[in-house]
């Protein structure tokens, strides 16, 4: 007799696991989300006032903007940032990571390694704590994705976007947003976004992809996803201010010609932006999983079968001491 | 109204004066050597009129170069500041182009013509700087032709059989294109100001400067003065060079609150409140270039050309280009250098 709390039973032989869908997702809400989003671009392209925008927070209360003589010495930085949001009883523990100093330096030559170091690292500690013993509670720090400022004042991709750009995307699902949008008109979009989309391909930048939609969705999400496809890469305004405009409050910003509105899609892409951040943070994270950790583990395990070795005579005395206690 | 002691120090520039005198406020002139007013009128104030006749006829060269970023908009504002297609952009310039791997110097001449006076503008484009991923040392090809330009007047200076009016191919005014940020300069920009703020008449401009709010702009123009200020940089126009009260008062008042002017330009027209403007069309309204509510276009305009234009040209003849040639007599050992002309048919008593 099938137990009385699956629903529908009524076609003979129905087992009932299509529940299964509903436990997963119950145990994820009580679990909670962990992701990374990194975030590149030079400096003053608006990376810090859109993240506050996306998330409803403010990351850098404490925030000194260096000037340009104190920037000549310094190299890129990496600083984390976690915060953790909860809605309707999701919980999300955010980690955004910044990279001050990348792109400012009169030569960038050396301006990414910090950063890859920086992504290869966390792959580093995923696949040690993987590999180990005690798999309970592993933490993934890996990067989910890459959001890479591009310049709005630019004709497209600089010299340092596409080198920055190649050297990353087999390691990171990149996202291109092009902030401050509210300096060009709808026609310079158009065609910067175009540009831009060119310059991608010509240099064989793969960026992240959305999945289309599976057949079985309905018409709305479908349409939802055709149009989030054809707005990348999404030229976005950042704002925490309230603004009065038609009568009502709206984030924005005040120009002596007019009101721009964050959340207005005739105004720019930010709720495109947050909608594709949101609906696919799982895919990120997939991908992330299934292919840019996939790629490091094969490639760091065949480079440095070696080290592995060593790693396990040096740990050999302590996994017997374990499993002795274990036993015991 | 006599525009001072002119005479005395423009001897070489005296053909290529501008025949609208600076227009200055009523102030107390000095007290003329020679007291005219005695036995009648002489008729010495009528040069002024025969020197605007002769420049009419003439005209007179102005070369301008614009620096910065691609993509800040320097096309545009040139085109915008002379209300004539003048720059790159409008001569077979294709916004696709490539980024060029090096910086390259493009000078593209016109000569526009405005109440009767023709005015030969020559816009020097620097394509590259500032765009590569090393851009180490990009400022050296901007500070070479500049030099270069300087050489080429010493040349024909020293020659004997001079030309009757020498052309004059020197930077009189470097736009600086900040871009705009908010945050600060950026270690390029101060390197660049650095080097070349020494050799030529230096104005910084923040460019696309409809990205930032007022507060953003007053804010962002503070932070800019102080790093210039703290960094020594001495922009144009330069406190050493004011030659009298007046002109400092003026000056000052410029240097510390209008600049760097925060621009936008555009070659579009619009109808705002049944005029015709040029601005740019946004979903959010339209942007003025004119409207001083707006932005500062009209500060820029009326500084470069309306009021400081015979200046900038007096300020690059008088102190940088003697400066470079008190520098070469020097290095010859007080010897002008030799004119050995290969290309140009000089005369020479070698």
């Amino acid at each position: 007799q099938q137990p009385a709390q699956f629903t529908n039973p009524e076609t003979p032989g129905y087992v009932g696991f299509a529940n299964l869908p509903n436990q997963v997702h119950r145990k994820s809400v009580k679990k909670g989300f962990e992701f990374t989003l990194m975030v590149v671009g030079e400096s003053g392209l608006g990376k810090s006032t859109l993240i506050n925008s996306l998330f409803l927070t403010d990351l850098y209360p404490e925030r000194i903007i260096p000037g340009a003589a104190d920037k000549i010495e310094r190299t890129v930085q990496i600083e984390a940032s976690t915060v953790e949001i909860e809605e309707r009883g999701v919980k999300l523990r955010l980690t955004v990571v910044d990279t001050p100093g990348y792109g400012d330096a009169i030569n960038c030559r050396d301006c990414f390694k910090t950063i890859i170091s920086y992504i290869d690292e966390q792959f580093e500690r995923y696949l040690h704590d993987e590999s180990g013993l005690n798999r309970r509670h592993i933490i993934d720090n890996r990067v989910h994705c890459c959001f890479y400022f591009i310049s709005p004042f630019g004709h497209g991709l600089k010299p340092l976007d596409v080198e920055f750009m190649k050297a990353i995307h087999n390691k990171v699902n990149i996202v291109p947003v092009i902030a401050k949008a509210d300096t060009l008109s709808l026609k310079e979009r158009e065609r910067l976004k175009k540009r831009i989309l060119d310059e991608i391909e010509e240099h064989g930048i793969k960026i992240y992809h959305l999945p289309d939609a599976e057949s079985d969705e309905d018409e709305d999400f479908k349409e939802q996803t055709r149009l989030l496809k054809a707005s990348i890469p999404f030229c976005v305004v950042g704002s925490n201010q309230l603004i009065e405009a038609k009568g009502k409050k709206v984030r924005g910003r005040l120009y002596p010609w007019g009101v721009v509105e964050v959340e207005n899609p005739e105004h720019n892409d930010f709720l495109k932006l947050r909608t594709m951040l949101i609906t696919h943070m799982q895919d990120l994270q997939e991908v992330t999983q299934d292919l840019h950790y996939e790629n490091f583990r094969s490639e760091r395990l065949k480079r440095g079968n070696r080290l592995k070795i060593e790693d396990e005579e040096v740990n050999k005395d302590k996994i017997l001491l374990e499993k002795e206690a274990e036993v015991r | 109204p006599c525009t001072g002691p002119v005479e005395s120090k423009n001897e070489a520039a005296m053909s290529e004066m501008v025949p609208e005198p600076r227009q200055k406020p009523v102030v107390p002139m000095k007290p003329m050597g020679i007291n005219t007013s005695l036995l009648g009128y002489i008729g010495i104030d009528t040069i002024i009129e025969q020197m605007r006749k002769k420049t009419m006829k003439t005209g007179f060269d102005f070369n301008i170069m614009v620096v910065g970023q691609s993509g800040l908009g320097k096309s545009t504002l040139v085109n915008t500041l002379f209300k004539s297609q003048v720059s790159r952009k409008s001569s077979g310039w294709n916004r696709e182009e490539k980024i060029p791997k090096t910086v390259e110097i493009k000078a593209i001449g016109h000569v526009i013509e405005e109440g009767g006076v023709k005015m030969k503008l020559t816009v020097i484009d620097t394509p590259g700087f500032g765009d590569q991923i090393n851009n180490e040392n990009c400022w050296e090809p901007i500070e070479k032709y500049i030099n270069e330009q300087y050489e080429k007047f010493l040349k024909e200076e020293v020659n004997i059989a001079r030309k009757k009016r020498i052309p004059d191919t020197r930077v009189h005014c470097c736009l600086y294109f900040i871009s705009p940020t908010g945050h600060s300069l950026r270690p390029l920009d101060l390197e660049f100001m650095k080097h070349l703020s020494k050799v030529v008449n230096i104005i910084p401009v923040i460019a696309k400067a409809d990205t930032m709010t007022l507060e953003e702009k007053t804010e962002f123009k503070q932070r800019v003065r102080k790093e210039l200020e703290v960094n020594g940089i001495e922009f144009y126009p330069q406190k050493e060079f004011d030659e009298d009260l007046e002109d400092k008062t003026e000056n000052d008042k410029i240097r510390q609150e209008s600049m760097p002017f925060a621009v936008v330009g555009s070659d579009k027209e619009y109808q705002v409140n049944g005029k015709r403007v040029l601005g740019r069309k946004t979903p959010w309204g339209i942007i003025e270039v004119e409207n001083l509510n707006h932005c500062e276009f009209a500060l820029l305009r009326d500084f470069v050309i309306r009021t400081h234009l015979q200046d900038l040209k007096e300020v690059t003849h008088n102190i940088h280009y003697e400066t470079y040639r008190a520098k070469r007599l020097n290095d010859n050992g007080g010897l002008p250098p030799m004119t050995v002309e290969t290309e140009e048919n000089h005369e020479s008593n070698l």
